[in-house]
């Protein structure tokens, strides 16, 4: 649940090419247990990408995002040893944040 | 046929109670079937809509349009509608937001990408398709909303288990 984001952050030319891939079961609700119960509804709500303190993408996500998202988006204004952040907040409250140098 | 009043009474009083086993007994069952609600906490109306035109009133617009400025790259055939990969570009001035739109999930909006200035109007994610259809990306700009559509083939739903 917990498990650390893999985020790479990539510099060509002027812009900074973002990948994230983020650890989460991103259940719909709809899905059923080996005992053949309803597995709660439970996925990432809202994501914040930032650089330098400024937002660089904000996202907000239902259930149907696949699971383990992927997110991959390009922004200008980075350098090369600046920092990006990214935070994932899901519907039980849970969030986690993961920072990635670009190069 | 005729009907005195007494067996019209009796008669239609025996609709009504089987009216009120079906609504009350069965009602609910299919109900809780068809729709499946979002997390607990979860209270954000522009996830319940269920077609592409409510997800943009629930986003604040009337209307979108088709426009060829935006690029969606989806496979033509996913083998499994769980994980299908989408690459969403627009081209169109001022875009402030990307949206991806299935209307045959059970909550049609996918998710949302607000973009500020400075980054760019480009997308790249994995989603769920429960089965065969038109996928959409959903494009804001100053001037509206627009959208290009690309039908994705699902051969394994993406919900469920």
């Amino acid at each position: 649940m917990t498990d650390p984001m893999r985020i790479r952050a990539s510099l060509t030319g002027d812009t900074v090419e973002v990948k994230v891939l983020m650890s989460h079961p991103m259940e719909t609700g709809l899905r059923k247990d080996a005992s053949g119960k309803l597995v709660p509804a439970r996925y990432i709500k809202n994501v914040k990408a930032s650089c330098k303190g400024k937002d660089v993408l904000t996202a907000d996500w239902g259930p149907a995002v696949s699971k383990n998202p992927f997110l991959a988006f390009r922004f200008k204004g980075g350098a090369a040893g600046e920092k990006v952040t990214v935070t994932w907040t899901d519907t039980a409250g849970e969030s986690r944040t993961d920072e990635a140098e670009i190069r | 046929m005729k009907m005195s009043r007494r067996e019209f009474l009796q008669a239609s009083a025996t609709g009504t109670a089987m009216l009120a086993v079906f609504a009350t007994g069965l009602m609910p069952s299919l109900a809780a079937a068809t729709t499946s609600p979002l997390a607990v906490g979860d209270d954000r109306k522009q996830f319940e809509a269920q077609t592409l035109d409510d997800v943009v009133k629930a986003l604040g617009g009337s209307k979108a349009q088709p426009s060829s400025d935006i690029s969606l790259q989806a496979p033509p055939i996913a083998e499994n509608g769980a994980v299908v990969p989408l690459v969403i570009e627009s081209k169109l001035p001022g875009t402030r937001m990307i949206a991806i739109v299935s209307e045959k999930n059970p909550h049609a909006l996918t998710a949302t990408f607000h973009i500020p200035d400075g980054t760019e109007p480009y997308i790249m994610t994995r989603v769920k398709i429960a089965e065969t259809s038109k996928v959409y990306a959903l494009v804001q700009t100053d001037k509206g909303f627009f959208y290009t559509d690309q039908l994705v083939k699902v051969t394994l739903g993406g919900c469920g288990g």
